[in-house]
């Protein structure tokens, strides 16, 4: 049953692959277009094999060393290895190699790091760092790190107290602390090297992203948009953890490190200080923007891009204006924070719409034009191709069911309004798709250039909403709405969608019951993994869609999958289990299901949730016997 | 005779409306009154003692007006902002059986005043004294612990849940224990 190892992509097989996981009428137009792309190719090195139609630009993405020192995998994000020891043929064989508990029964987002033989994970509050040695029989502890955060911190995190993963760089573990502490470990001995204080849980501050390492310069943002904190972002000396530039996401162009280098794409963005004029006076001091996602790199352009979270507080009524510049994405100088341009998903923001998604760089043909553009599965329901040198949309098409807005102007960029799903106070409008988890949270996709297919792990929610009235009180929330989801259209809570960015259109989805709250990767062996709030840890068919392998872990996955090189030279799959999240926030925080707008709403589309798991926090590696 | 009684029914109905319940029309000082200890712990070496109780927990606990104005506050306070409508969120559900820091009007007062050490912040000199007792009465309702002739009865917003006085006393769910 052994397939025999995929055969080095040559440009014969690429339309033919295309072709497989895209039978539709364009077929014969592309087989031409791909032999035009691939003629020259073929002339100038036909030893080397051919680039595939859509890669992520080569910086950004290096070659496959076996490792995973970054919850990405690389600054283009694509979360695809070039590890093919596990196949579609038989990865059916995957068994248990080790596992080991976190000791920690909150939600568990993280990717687990490899680096060298030695992996690292980082558990949810209290934030302990475990290193794992992967050259030893069951990989035993090698080190672990307590920060000991404030367990005040707890009470000020909106959606449970998870952490989305550390980074590795220069010998140095890098990650960030509920309490809004980031330190640098020394990767060898775990001792601390470092210890930045940068976010003040009393105004509600905290931090649960992934820290991204550029250029010496660690990079880090706020959480607290229920809380009305003001969103930032930092550059922290790898070094010795000082502040290099702080970027804010609203108010004066100064501190949003505006200057004369900006150049946006469309005029709405284009004016002195718009951070300051599109909201009432001195709102924007607590109207949140806060970037608690995903940061890109793209090093030929130096660029780094990243999201804006959502503005506060949730009930629009008290922020007319486009509330720059939350909701939107920047695309800023590492070296000195200075922003180059910027483009907002969802101006004036009604349903809780963060933009701070994952955002994968690519290099591609559009429209018979070369163009570097980065791809983002939006969380208003969109997934945007956007010129990443300019911020221009080329493309904005939903994924899945989206009524609260009716599509995405391509002149002005602008997002079409439904007039019949605005929110405002005292007002309940019902069933408004996606919710205020959007039609995919942070949950980051992967993209394989061997498909030219991009895996969304999403949601299919909706919601009612009423605004209510509410007042500012420092280090407590800042919502002023009431939400109560209930699964979308076919009753699924969630689905797991290949996305043909090309074709701009689905190949293939796979409905789920809950929310897939997990990452997904995928790998040369055409395998994607994902994993489901049940615990089902699965391998699907990257070509088809078809699952070929499900394991149960002991509790509901939201982690980030990753696949590694180990020691002995055998591909691994690793894994966290551990419901929580937002979406698990019932079972992770023991909430009320009867309470419909517990959780923000969440609870009331996930009362079986407690039936289905329990809390737990587990490692899970898996290998081919 | 038939008149007389038409006169004296509306009178003795007119009476009757009148019992009223009490209600301090002059709240003492916004600071509060005495600090007594609260335990948080039924555990306690050489044998349970009997903890002590304010005076003020039962002129607050059933009664209407407290019981609305709880509600009240428990949204301008933000309480619901990580309590929900008693189902929780960033902070535990407050309409189940379960009381983490002990469910008296006392118990539940020093929390909301002194805060509690996994994320419950304290709001001493942000609310006053006698809306503290309120919320805490409020708080007790949406487990089902107040007389459903005193708890609040409407909701004004989206439904989240039944109203308080129809919500069944959490630990037996409306049945038999």
């Amino acid at each position: 049953m052994k397939q025999a190892a995929q055969p080095a992509r040559s440009c014969g097989d690429a339309p033919l692959t295309k072709r497989s996981s895209a039978p539709r009428k364009r077929s014969l137009g592309a087989f031409a277009a791909m032999l035009l792309v691939c003629a020259p190719l073929l002339t100038a090195a036909s030893e080397s094999p051919p680039a595939p139609a859509i890669s992520p630009p080569a910086a950004a993405a290096p070659p496959d060393d076996g490792q995973w020192t970054m919850p990405a995998k690389n600054y283009a994000s694509t979360r695809y290895s070039e590890l093919a020891e596990i196949n579609e043929g038989n990865v059916k064989n995957l068994q248990v190699a080790f596992t080991f508990s976190t000791g920690v029964n909150k939600g568990q987002e993280a990717a687990p790091l490899v680096v060298g033989s030695t992996m690292y994970i980082v558990s949810p509050f209290p934030n302990t760092v475990y290193a794992l040695d992967l050259s030893k029989s069951g990989a035993p502890m090698k080190w672990k790190y307590e920060p000991n955060p404030e367990p005040a911190a707890q009470g000020v995190a909106c959606c449970d107290v998870v952490n989305r993963g550390a980074a590795f760089a220069n010998g140095r573990i890098f990650f960030n602390t509920l309490d809004g502490h980031t330190i640098a470990l020394d990767a060898n001995t775990g001792q601390p090297v470092w210890n930045a204080h940068v976010g003040n849980i009393n105004i509600g501050e905290t931090i649960t992203m992934a820290p991204l390492v550029v250029k010496g310069k660690v990079l880090v943002g706020n959480s607290g948009g229920e809380m009305g904190v003001r969103g930032w972002v930092k550059a922290l000396d790898a070094g010795d953890g000082h502040v290099v530039w702080t970027a804010y996401n609203t108010g004066p162009d100064k501190e949003v490190l505006i200057g004369p280098d900006f150049k946006p794409h469309y005029d709405t963005d284009k004016g002195k200080d718009l951070g300051v004029s599109t909201w009432p006076p001195e709102a924007w001091k607590i109207g949140g923007g806060n970037m608690w996602g995903w940061i890109s790199y793209d090093p030929d352009l130096n660029l780094i891009f990243h999201g804006t979270g959502n503005p506060g507080p949730w009930n629009p009524d008290l922020r007319p204006g486009d509330n720059k510049w939350t909701s939107g994405i920047f695309a800023r100088d590492p070296d000195t924070g200075a922003a180059k341009w910027f483009y907002q998903w969802t101006p004036h923001d009604l349903h809780d719409y963060d933009g701070i998604n994952e955002q994968i760089l690519l290099d591609m043909n559009w429209q018979g034009k070369p163009r570097k553009v980065l791809v983002r599965p939006e969380r208003n329901g969109y997934l945007y191709v956007l010129d990443r040198t300019t911020g221009e949309v080329l493309s904005a098409k939903p994924y899945g069911p989206v009524n609260s807005s009716k599509g995405v102007d391509l002149k002005t960029g602008r997002l079409i309004e439904n007039p019949d799903k605005l929110t405002g106070t005292g007002k309940v409008v019902r069933d408004i798709c996606p919710t205020a988890s959007g039609l995919k949270d942070w949950q980051p996709s992967a993209f394989s250039p061997k498909t030219g297919l991009l895996y969304i792990p999403h949601n299919n929610l909706c919601m009612d909403e009423e605004g209510v009235e509410v007042n500012y009180i420092a280090g407590t929330p800042y919502v002023g709405m009431n939400v109560r989801m209930i699964p979308g259209p076919g009753g699924n809570r969630g689905a797991f969608t290949a996305w043909d960015i090309a074709a701009e259109k689905p190949t293939w989805s796979l409905k789920e019951n809950f929310p897939v709250w997990s990452g997904a990767v995928v790998t040369a062996g055409d395998v994607v993994f994902y994993g489901t709030m049940e615990g089902w840890f699965k391998a699907v068919s990257a070509k088809t869609g078809d699952l070929l392998w499900q394991f149960k872990t002991s509790s509901g996955i939201i982690g980030q999958p990753i696949t590694y090189r180990g020691p002995d030279g055998h591909q691994y799959v690793a894994v966290l289990s551990g419901v929580g999240g937002w979406a698990g926030a019932i079972v992770s925080g023991d909430l009320d299901p009867r309470d419909a707008t517990a959780a923000l709403g969440f609870v009331n589309a996930m009362k079986d949730l407690k039936n289905a798991t329990t809390a737990g926090g587990t490692l899970y590696v898996f290998r081919l016997p | 005779m038939r008149c007389a009684v038409a006169v004296l029914f509306p009178v003795v109905l007119m009476l009757v409306a009148c019992q009223r319940e009490e209600r301090d029309t002059r709240p003492q000082s916004a600071l509060g009154s005495g600090e007594q200890p609260t335990p948080v712990t039924t555990l306690e070496p050489g044998g349970q003692r009997p903890s002590p109780t304010d005076n003020k927990a039962a002129s607050f606990e059933a009664n209407a007006f407290h019981l609305s104005e709880g509600k009240r506050l428990f949204g301008w306070f933000n309480c619901s902002g990580c309590h929900a409508n008693g189902g929780g969120g960033m902070g535990p559900a407050l309409m189940d059986e379960k009381w983490i820091y002990g469910s008296s009007m006392e118990s539940i007062h020093a929390t909301i005043r002194d805060g509690r050490p996994n994320g419950m912040p304290s709001f001493r000199d942000k609310i006053p004294d006698d809306q503290i007792w309120e919320l805490a009465a409020f708080v007790r309702s949406l487990s089902g612990n107040a007389p459903s002739s005193a708890a609040p009865s409407r909701n004004d917003d989206m439904m989240a849940h039944p109203s308080e006085n129809r919500m069944p006393n959490a630990a037996t769910l409306g049945k038999s224990p």
